[in-house]
């Protein structure tokens, strides 16, 4: 019998170098590969149908969830309207309370300001609860890379995350890192930690997880964690879990690291009444996340608990680029995994396909938004502009607009390819020309009938080969409406 | 009533028995059917691939064709064509002179079974299928258009027409027009996944509004050996004894 390859061995090249930081050409090479993988189509699909489902019901049931939408919206715009100043308030008010912030340009500049850190502390072991930022920019590699001098053992404590790490596998959704996974090959992946073989057993497997990770919780100098919220009035950081990770990250170490991308900040503490409610519901189908974590700097005088060094990174790496543009909305994303769960496109590849941190109609987007449209050409195309994503998104993101908007951008900077550019300026002046649609037409049917062979066009070459080499082709017809029209049909 | 038939270049070319059967259900329900005959395409090619320019060339064009004329409403056997010319001219003329005149237009341009059941306020044609079937609703009529009960409301007159549900029914068939040749291989996963769930169901028939998603699923369908009946809404309604 054939044995599979385990997928966290598939070889989609060096995961490593798959952030944000890396090219991500080749999604249609990718994506035909992800279509034969049938472990890879069930995982995927098996997430993606139950979150649809939980998350219909939990927006059903919540009456005011078009309301709360709307809102989520407004309070993003005006956040991005006065970003500079929401900013500024919210380092104010993180030192007022004895923390430390540090505005951070891209990743190295992060890499540098946790590594003399670290070096300062003289850590060695840090550990770090789920962040799109720092997976985003590649943090865990740069710190291993830049600061090989300290030996940093870097434990990423979400259990997904943690096994993706393990396997040197990156995360294929935001919400769901390891939904591309099976229990067999997860069994696998955490078997080969233990040392031993473990039974394919969710309880065990989560057994021994607890167990392994609760030395690193207790053991570690430095707590890294992303940021679901900022707020900007308070200083206050907030941030969801739903496995009690993320506190322990935050408050058990001595020092707490927070890497928080610019656009997390929301002006006011009541504004997370309307973020926790969207999120939840909308990434998980929940009320409410298990842990909804609120850390406002160091441990205050007479405080019982909270790190005693507390340093806020706020990250831009691109962002404040799209600030006034008509991608302005690419920021208002909350993370919550909802448009890939209904991309039809996404549930066909799952997330690596894409190449980038982030997957789906979001990824799609903010990839080539942050990066530059050469390094991720293809990812606007990625998409049937199915409208499903604009139409799940907790925070209205007209996100198939946006696909638009960058495949037109595309254009004008002249990366679409000469081909594609002589195809439309000829389809513009045929379309322009009657007279020419119907010389157009009629070469056609006579190009065609040679190619024709049990009323369908048989395989073609060229561009239209993508289509005859899966599908059928119907020819075109004898006789075109308008020539039945004008043969009688006006008539009646 | 006087309308205005925008029959989509490929309906044109390609299904032109659509087109016909379009102008019979409306000629049944005593509209005035023209037909510009300078028209050719709404331009939404070139608009979904990213060069606007190109297609606002091809959109004033069908904007002139169409302002020539006079009637009533401007009618179209595709969501996805009505979608463009309704949802997408005011969008690539914003700010240019021709905004107005999109504006104006847009309003005006239906979807059939939008015409039918909310302009005309009819839903039994006195049609007869016999068929299990299970609609297909494009996703520009989903989700633009928020057509999506209309031609549920129409086949549900249909006589001897079983319509069932089926899984996922609001997943996209694949099309996506250039997407379908420029990401073959995902497009036809994604055309896999309708037809699996066309099979779980039992239908004999397949019917949508658009004949584009229409091309894609027979396309896949004939490919892989299935039999199955493809109608576009317009032939359904315009049926009158056993297909």
């Amino acid at each position: 019998m054939e044995t599979r390859k385990p997928t966290h061995e598939r070889d989609t090249e060096d995961h490593r170098r798959e952030g944000i930081a890396s090219p991500v050409e080749g999604f249609n090479e990718r994506g035909k590969k992800a279509v034969q993988d049938r472990e890879l189509h069930d995982a995927v699909e098996l997430f993606t149908n139950k979150s649809v489902a939980v998350r219909n019901a939990a927006l059903h049931a919540l009456p005011d969830a078009p309301e709360l939408r709307e809102r989520a919206y407004h309070i993003k715009q005006q956040t991005m309207a006065n970003l500079d100043e929401y900013l500024a308030q919210m380092a104010d008010a993180v030192e007022a309370r004895g923390g430390n912030v540090f505005f951070a340009d891209d990743g190295e500049d992060v890499t540098r300001y946790i590594g003399e850190l670290a070096r300062r502390r003289g850590a060695r072991i840090i550990t770090k609860s789920k962040s799109m930022a720092t997976e985003e920019i590649e943090l865990n590699r740069r710190l291993e890379e830049d600061y090989a001098d300290l030996d940093l053992e870097i434990v990423e404590t979400d259990l997904g995350e943690w096994i993706a790490q393990l396997s040197g596998d990156t995360p294929s959704h935001i919400i769901g890192p390891i939904l591309h996974l099976n229990l067999r090959q997860i069994t696998e992946i955490l078997s080969e930690a233990a040392g031993e073989k473990l039974p394919p057993d969710v309880e065990a497997l989560t057994k021994f997880a607890r167990e392994r990770l609760r030395e690193k919780f207790l053991a570690a100098d430095i707590g890294i964690t992303g940021a679901n919220f900022g707020v900007a009035e308070t200083g206050t950081i907030a941030t969801v879990t739903n496995e009690g990770n993320g506190r322990l990250v935050a408050t058990v170490p001595s020092v707490h690291v927070v890497v928080m991308g610019i656009e997390k900040l929301v002006p006011r503490f009541e504004d997370l009444s309307t973020f926790v409610q969207l999120l939840a519901r909308s990434a998980t189908g929940q009320k409410l996340s298990v842990y909804t974590n609120f850390v406002t700097g160091p441990r205050g005088e007479g405080e019982l608990d909270g790190a005693e060094e507390f340093h806020l990174i706020l990250l831009d790496n691109g962002r404040s680029n799209l600030l006034g543009t008509e991608f302005e909305e690419a920021l208002y994303c909350i993370r919550c995994g909802a448009c890939l769960n209904v991309c039809p496109v996404y549930r066909q590849t799952g997330g690596h396909a894409y190449g980038s941190t982030y997957s789906g109609p979001i990824g799609a987007v903010i990839t080539p938004l942050l990066k530059g449209d050469e390094e991720a050409k293809d990812l606007p195309h990625a998409s049937s502009l199915c409208g499903a994503c604009s139409e799940a998104c907790p925070v209205g993101i007209p996100l198939h607009e946006l696909l638009l908007k960058l495949r037109s951008r595309q254009v004008d900077e002249g990366l679409a390819g000469k081909a594609q550019e002589i195809a439309f300026k000829g389809f513009e002046t045929t379309m322009k020309s009657p007279a020419l649609y119907n010389i157009s037409t009629k070469t056609g049917r006579a190009v065609q009938k040679p190619l024709t062979k049990d009323g369908s066009v048989r395989p073609l070459p060229g561009p239209l080969g993508g289509w005859t080499k899966s599908r059928d082709l119907p020819p075109l017809a004898e006789k075109s409406f308008r020539e039945l029209w004008k043969d009688g049909l006006r008539d009646g | 009533m006087k309308a205005a038939l925008f029959i989509p270049c490929y309906v044109d070319q390609i299904y032109p028995e659509v087109g016909v059967s379009t102008v019979r259900v409306l000629r049944k329900l005593g509209v005035d059917v023209i037909y510009p005959e300078g028209q050719t395409c709404c331009g939404q090619p070139a608009f979904n691939s990213g060069f606007l320019d190109e297609a606002r060339g091809v959109a004033r064009h069908f904007l002139d064709v169409f302002e020539k004329e006079s009637f009533d409403y401007t009618v179209c056997p595709s969501g996805s064509c009505t979608t463009m010319v309704s949802h997408y001219y005011p969008f690539i003329f914003e700010g240019s002179t021709e905004e107005r005149r999109a504006e104006v237009l847009a309003p005006r341009v239906r979807e059939l079974s939008d015409f039918i059941v909310n302009v005309l306020g009819v839903t039994d044609l006195g049609a007869r299928y016999e068929g299990k079937a299970v609609f297909h609703c494009g996703c520009h009529q989903r989700r633009e258009l928020g057509v999506l009960n209309e031609p549920q409301e129409l086949l549900g007159e249909v006589e001897g027409l079983d319509l069932l549900d089926w899984e996922n029914e609001e997943l996209c068939c694949g099309f996506g027009g250039t997407f379908s040749v420029k990401m073959p291989d995902v497009s036809t996963a994604m055309a896999d996944e309708k037809i699996k769930a066309l099979e779980k169901s039992g239908a004999d028939t397949l019917i949508s509004g658009d004949s584009s998603c229409l091309m894609q699923l027979a396309g896949r369908l004939w490919r892989t050996g299935h039999d199955t009946r493809v109608l576009h809404l317009a032939q359904v309604l315009d049926s009158e004894g056993s297909a």
